[in-house]
């Protein structure tokens, strides 16, 4: 016989459950990247916030976190922008429109598009750090009487791992936000009439009211010293700035550990932190 | 307080082993070590032990579990969360596992919520005991979890002939419904307080210097002290035991693994620990805790710090068991915690 303290619980929520995203569309960028567009049972929205990220499941490979790179604003399906680098993503890649993967999200803390209402934002994005801080550039492009002045930075490696190269043309002439952008360099085999150089030699030709303007970076772990010195000679305080941090993700809830910056982690306090939350911690190297 | 005959408490367990549809686990010697493992009978129990290799975490949180299937259904993937509906009946707690045990449930219950850990927990019967012996790298009594009165359904004091049962629950209570037991006597009750108080603590070999209280403070004044954390490292294989046999730890990974020539699976999810060398490693060759010794000071100060600001615990219940199960010898909290302080004392005067 069972004691009084069996069997308390009927199987109901519980909180692995992903539900099933159906691919609905993809579009390779000339690079390694891939972009996915997901469709959520029944046609329902994901619901979340720029800067958030979804746990993707891939039947039989495995598990990993992404962030959502389309805007709230943008009704129906969500989209995702996958860099083939390893088990999980390469096995992304071979996915195609009809397929479907496990989602578990949205997660994280993202931006508050509130917190930004009326003021000016600066946004920096490092190679694939574009994907989670598009979602934000388009809420903003959407609501664009929410907010002040708008600019973005964009550097990659080279002109060929440019991401959404349609978007970054409507941005760039557009009249709705500056648009500023730079490769590291040009391989001989590709066209470029940009500027070449990393991030941090274009962030000082921006026009900007360093005082007020917010400014949203994301890219790899080493752009972040490099712009944030930047930014601190350019005169902008601290209390300004807003970082979107990766880090090594199981269970995106605060229990695996794998995602510590010493005692935050970064799947529930993050993926976007304020600056001044982790300026001092030493394992954010930032 | 109750008490109850040995050969009754015996009998007592051994009915349950035979009728509860739970596993009926307790504290047994397996030659070498002493282990939490299936009981056969009653009569296998070695309730006077020191100090058992892992603790009960392992039915609560296994090392490895299944915590959702999948299977393809006409093209269309069905996805099913699973929790282990089955706690256990354990048997022989000491209380710094019990106490462990209540950290976990704080965080996994409370706080995050865990099914697959909710599930086994709540449907689970714990039955302490207090200490008769302590492994000679035990430091509770310093820890404060020596002993405890609250974690546990039932809690058992040996008095030569007899158990002095505390009751911590209804559940507790009611397990004990079909034995003969009685109301321990006026001696009986203090017998079990002089044990707790006296006896109890004079166990340890091993202590702190200082009130662990102080331990937050201390490991934050020494968090830039790279010199004490690299040469407590240097030995350390970073083979991550002193992680794995922690009671305290909960860090786990997840694999996804596909039934062979099918298109199912299960994801399971397994210990992990932050002494792993690719523990915070991602993709771009970046590792967020490359040095041996990044990682060792993440995982005290996690321990004693970390976890304390978020939960309110300090995460080390001083059972010893990573500093014996180390094989480069290096991983003594006790040492740790008093070389700090001694340090964070040198830097006062
Ligand atoms: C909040 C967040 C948002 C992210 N958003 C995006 C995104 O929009 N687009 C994108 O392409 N990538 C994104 N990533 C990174 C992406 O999750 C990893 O690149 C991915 O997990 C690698 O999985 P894999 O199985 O293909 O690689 P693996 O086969 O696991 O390994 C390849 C490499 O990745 C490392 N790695 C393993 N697990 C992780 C992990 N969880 N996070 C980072 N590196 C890991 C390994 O150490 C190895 O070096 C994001 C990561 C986080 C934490
Ligand atoms: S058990 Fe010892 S050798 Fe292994 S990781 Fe821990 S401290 Fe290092
Ligand atoms: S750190 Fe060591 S002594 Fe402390 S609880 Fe964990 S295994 Fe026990
Ligand atoms: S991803 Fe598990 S704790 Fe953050």
């Amino acid at each position: 016989m069972r004691s009084s303290t069996t069997a308390k619980f009927d199987i109901g929520e519980n909180e692995y459950q992903p539900v099933n995203g159906l691919i609905t569309r993809t579009r390779s960028f000339t690079g390694a990247d891939k972009l996915f567009e997901i469709q959520l049972p029944d046609g329902e929205e994901l619901g979340h916030q720029p800067g958030q990220f979804v746990q993707l499941l891939v039947p039989g490979v495995g598990e990993a976190p992404f962030s959502v790179t389309s805007s709230p604003t943008k009704p129906g399906p969500f989209e995702l922008t996958i860099r083939a680098v390893g088990n999980v993503t390469r096995a992304l890649h071979n996915m195609e429109p009809g397929d479907t993967v496990g989602i578990r999200g949205p997660y994280g803390s993202g931006f508050d598009p509130d917190v930004f209402e009326g003021e000016d934002i600066l946004f920096i994005a490092g190679g694939i750090g574009l994907a989670p801080l598009r979602s934000m550039i388009n809420y903003t492009l959407d609501e664009r009487e929410r907010f002040g002045e708008l600019t973005t930075v964009y550097g990659c490696k080279e002109p060929a791992e440019q991401l959404y190269p349609d978007e970054l043309e409507e941005w760039a002439e557009g009249d709705e936000m500056t648009y500023l952008e730079t490769v590291d360099q040009c391989p001989q085999d590709q066209e470029w009439d940009g500027p070449t150089g990393v991030i941090t030699s274009v962030i000082p030709e921006v026009d900007i009211d360093v005082e007020t303007t917010n400014v949203l970076v994301c890219g790899p772990p080493v752009m972040y010293t490099f712009v944030l010195q930047e930014l601190d000679e350019m005169g902008v305080p601290d209390e300004n700035i807003y970082l979107s941090l990766e880090r090594n993700m199981h269970c995106g809830r605060g229990l695996c550990g794998h995602c510590q910056i010493n005692e935050l982690y970064v799947c529930t306090d993050g993926p976007v932190f304020h600056y001044p939350v982790v300026r001092d911690k030493q394992e954010a190297e930032v | 307080m109750k008490v109850i005959d040995k050969p009754e408490f015996e009998a007592l367990i051994d009915e349950k082993i035979s009728s509860d549809r739970r596993d009926v686990v307790g504290v047994q010697d397996d030659g070498e070590k002493y282990v939490f493992d299936d009981l056969d009978s009653a009569g296998d129990l070695a309730l006077e032990y020191d100090v058992t290799m892992l603790s009960p975490k392992k039915y609560l949180m296994p090392q490895r579990e299944t915590i959702l299937e999948y299977r393809d259904a006409n093209g269309e993937f069905e996805w099913r969360a699973k929790a282990e509906p089955d706690g256990k009946v354990i048997v022989g707690i000491h209380p710094y596992d019990l106490v462990a045990i209540e950290q976990l449930d704080k965080i996994f219950i409370d706080t995050l919520r865990d099914e697959p850990y909710r599930r086994k927990r709540e449907n689970s019967l714990l039955i302490g005991v207090n200490m008769q012996d302590a492994s000679e790298t035990a430091f509770a009594a310093s820890m404060g979890t020596a002993t405890t009165d609250s974690g546990y359904d039932l809690m058992l004091t040996d008095l030569g002939e007899t158990y002095a049962v505390n009751i911590g629950t209804l559940e507790g209570k009611e397990f004990l419904n079909s034995a003969d037991v009685r109301k321990a006597t006026a001696g009986e009750v203090q017998e079990v307080e002089r044990i707790e108080q006296e006896v109890v603590p004079d166990l340890f070999e091993r202590e702190l210097e200082f009130s662990p209280a102080l331990l937050p403070t201390i490991l934050e004044e020494n968090y830039d002290n790279m010199a004490f954390w690299e040469d407590y490292s240097e030995k350390c294989l970073s083979c991550g035991t002193c992680n794995m046999v922690c009671p305290t730890c909960y860090c786990f990974s997840v694999d996804m693994i596909r039934d062979l020539g099918t298109n199912s699976g299960r994801e399971s999810r397994r210990w992990d620990g932050c002494l792993l060398e690719d523990f915070a490693s991602v993709a771009g060759d970046e590792n967020f805790r490359e040095e041996v010794a990044e990682r060792h000071r993440h995982r005290f100060m996690r321990k004693g710090w970390y976890i304390y600001e978020r939960y309110g615990d300090i995460a080390c219940i001083g059972c010893g068991r990573c500093t014996s199960e180390c094989v480069a010898d290096v991983a003594d909290p006790c040492d740790v915690y008093n070389k700090l302080y001694q340090e964070a004392q040198a830097h006062a005067q």
